[in-house]
């Protein structure tokens, strides 16, 4: 049974496991690279409830939402200009973090829509020799989903949602890849043309963050959008969710949206 | 822009006016198909021991290789950041379908295809480098990795090596392609791209354009070193290019059916696109002069018999007619996807511009370049059947 093998052969077989040992431990080595990378980050972000900003700002302890009545908004566009002023959002008409949009529905069931500039200087008159059932506008932002399809979609995780509920994008950290931009069903994100990385509202993070409003809900005359925590009692957010009929864009999506509207019309989307 | 803001049609939200994924992303998801389906070829060489294709069997592998080379190219052109792309490997967002480009690549370029072609080329390296000299005997043994061993038991691992990896290159070929498809196949706010059977339909052109490549390239080159077509070979190859787009036809014509009939809240925008805008490139293009008149053609070459010129004509034509049909496939896909807003309530145009890294002289480019490199790898590899090196043993003679 334990016959020697031939020296010719014996020296083949040796030869045939020291390769297949080889391709074994290179495979391991290249795995092996990936791993630590992986960990460190995934390790990182559980900490991260636990994390103190600057001016003793804790994230964990907080969870922002904003809620817009559609039947306060005027249309003026105010919260758009004040958007791009706060935030250097690009001045041409394609890039905007928050717009309002104008809804008309005819008689005939016909709607027709539109948002000129982003209605960054309100709307120019409207004149149809339609029957006009009925008419009004929605200011539109991101929806900082809790279910974020941008999120998920990042290839590098640059894009991401914050402890306290808020979908932000690291600006170093994103390859510019667009992929996100292409999830949003929301249309809600740009690529910006001078970073080439993808950009969107944060809530005004900059503001949230040391006790501010955001932009658009400190300019809006007729506080028509109302921004606050939706896990506390005596917030001005849940009254707004007490006292009002919600709906949310899109909902059979599953994105969970945390922008609530008032009085939303069954044509939005 | 301002052409753009003129051929608007209905609403579209503010930030669509720029359209985000240009036809650098129209070739990416080309040339992956090409790759995928040119190695799916090669594999029912050594899978499913077809033997009539042998005489491309290492034709199609190289090819494959040559555009897998340039495959990442238009994806790295076309980010906004290139220099970061690493970040894909080193801290990937595991949740993400784009995240797993890096692994699917690198797995489809180390573990499958340049293993397959070494361990295929091997012995062959090896006797050409003991009858050359100078720079082509270096490159030779460099190739091989200075590997010398052509001794019966190592041809014999050999063998078994090629074999155990096609058997892992087709599911490996199948995630390549299918993964292109399920980037889109899965962007849910999408509905021209949202579909299950995105990755499927994929899948099947993109063994369509791979058949039909390699048998262009075939029908080119063999002439062109002087050689005489093998119509047994070409006939075969005929047939695979035929059931294959007879499957991939079917899949569209399902997707197409489905979508009717369900008849969802998207169909009116959809509706438009595809009667509209996308009326030349879709339905002209895709689907008569890309599908309907190559597969009459095939099927004409079936039911009668022509002669060899005529048969290798016709082949001629309608590989090429494939190329048009599948580039015209993705353009469909990747830029029809974008060209309706997502508030579903109006139509946006792509401005395709000429020079410039996202236009369409960089896009030219990018699919020159794969013929440039597979020219010099055909110089490197010989692919053709008398470059081979005859085999000492009956037991060889089957390979």
């Amino acid at each position: 049974m334990n016959e020697p093998l031939a020296p010719s052969e014996s020296n083949a077989e040796v030869k045939r496991y020291a390769r297949r040992d080889f391709i074994k431990k290179a495979l391991f080595a290249v795995a092996g690279l990936l791993v630590p990378q992986t960990l460190v980050a995934s390790k990182e972000l559980e900490g991260a409830p636990e994390w103190v900003l600057a001016d003793g700002y804790k994230p964990g302890e907080h969870y922002w939402a904003m809620g817009i009545d559609t039947r306060k908004c005027i249309g003026c566009g105010r919260c758009v200009e004040a958007c791009k002023t706060e935030n250097n959002v690009p001045r041409e008409p394609f890039y905007f973090r928050t717009w309002v949009e104008r809804y008309r529905i005819n008689a005939d069931g016909e709607t027709f829509v539109d948002s000129p500039n982003g209605a960054i200087d309100g709307f120019p008159d409207d004149p149809t020799d339609k029957n006009v059932m009925r008419t009004f506008f929605v200011p539109k932002l991101c929806n900082h989903c809790d279910n974020p399809p941008c999120v998920q979609v990042c290839p590098v995780g640059a894009t991401y949602k914050s402890p306290d509920g808020v979908v932000l994008v690291d600006q170093d950290y994103c390859i510019g890849c667009r992929y996100c931009i292409q999830a949003c069903p929301y249309g809600a994100r740009f690529l910006h043309p001078v970073t080439k990385t993808a950009e969107k509202c944060t809530f005004c993070y900059h503001r949230i963050t040391k006790g501010l409003l955001p932009a658009c809900v400190e300019a809006c005359p007729t506080q028509a959008r109302v921004f606050g925590e939706v896990r506390r009692k005596a917030s001005p957010l849940q009254r707004f969710l007490r006292m009002n009929r919600i709906g949310i864009l899109k909902p059979y999506l599953n994105t969970k949206p945390k922008v609530f509207y008032a009085n939303l019309d069954g044509e939005v989307n | 822009m301002e052409n753009v803001f003129n051929q608007i049609q209905g609403f579209i939200y503010p930030n669509e006016f720029e359209l985000h994924w240009s036809i650098l992303i129209v070739v990416y998801p080309y040339i992956t198909g090409l790759v995928a389906g040119a190695f799916i070829l090669a594999s029912l060489v050594k899978v499913f021991k077809v033997k009539e294709l042998q005489p491309v069997y290492r034709l199609a592998m190289v090819t494959a290789l040559a555009f897998l080379l340039v495959a990442p190219l238009p994806l790295l052109a076309h980010l906004g950041h290139p220099s970061r792309s690493f970040e894909i490997f080193m801290t990937p967002n595991t949740r993400s379908a784009m995240a797993m480009f890096g692994f699917v690549y690198a797995w489809y370029l180390m573990a499958v295809l340049l293993l397959e072609i070494w361990f295929d080329y091997r012995r062959d390296l090896i006797l050409w480098a003991q009858k050359e000299r100078g720079l082509q005997k270096q490159v030779h043994r460099l190739v091989s990795l200075f590997s010398s061993d052509v001794s019966e038991p190592a041809m014999r691992f050999d063998r078994r090596a090629v074999r155990a990896i096609t058997i892992i290159g087709i599911p490996s070929a199948f995630l390549l392609h299918g993964y292109v498809g399920f980037i889109f196949g899965s962007v849910k706010a999408n509905p021209w791209w949202s579909s299950v059977l995105m990755p499927i339909v994929f899948l099947f052109s993109a063994i369509v354009s791979g058949i039909a490549l390699v048998l262009l390239i075939y029908m080119i080159v063999t002439p062109m070193r002087g050689a005489q077509i093998d119509m047994s070979c070409l006939d075969k190859l005929a047939s695979f290019l035929f059931y294959a787009m007879v499957v991939d036809f079917s899949l569209e014509i399902l997707d197409f059916v489905h979508r009717i009939y369900e008849s969802e809240e998207s169909i009116d925008i959809l509706g438009q696109l595809v009667s509209g805008r996308l009326f030349v490139s879709l339905v002209v293009i895709q689907l008569l002069i890309g599908m309907i008149v190559p597969l009459a053609a095939i099927v004409l070459v079936k039911l009668f018999r022509f002669p060899a010129e005529l048969r290798r004509t016709l082949y001629f034509l309608s590989a090429i007619l494939v190329q048009v049909g599948i580039f015209s496939t993705r353009w469909n896909v990747v830029i029809g996807g974008q060209l309706f807003s997502k508030s579903l309530r109006g139509l946006t145009t792509y401005k395709m511009s000429i020079m410039g890294i996202e236009g369409l002289a960089s896009a030219i480019v990018l699919l020159l370049l794969p013929v440039v490199i597979l020219s010099v790898l055909l110089r490197i590899l010989p692919p053709w059947p008398e470059a081979r090196n005859p085999m000492e043993t009956a037991a060889d003679a089957t390979r």
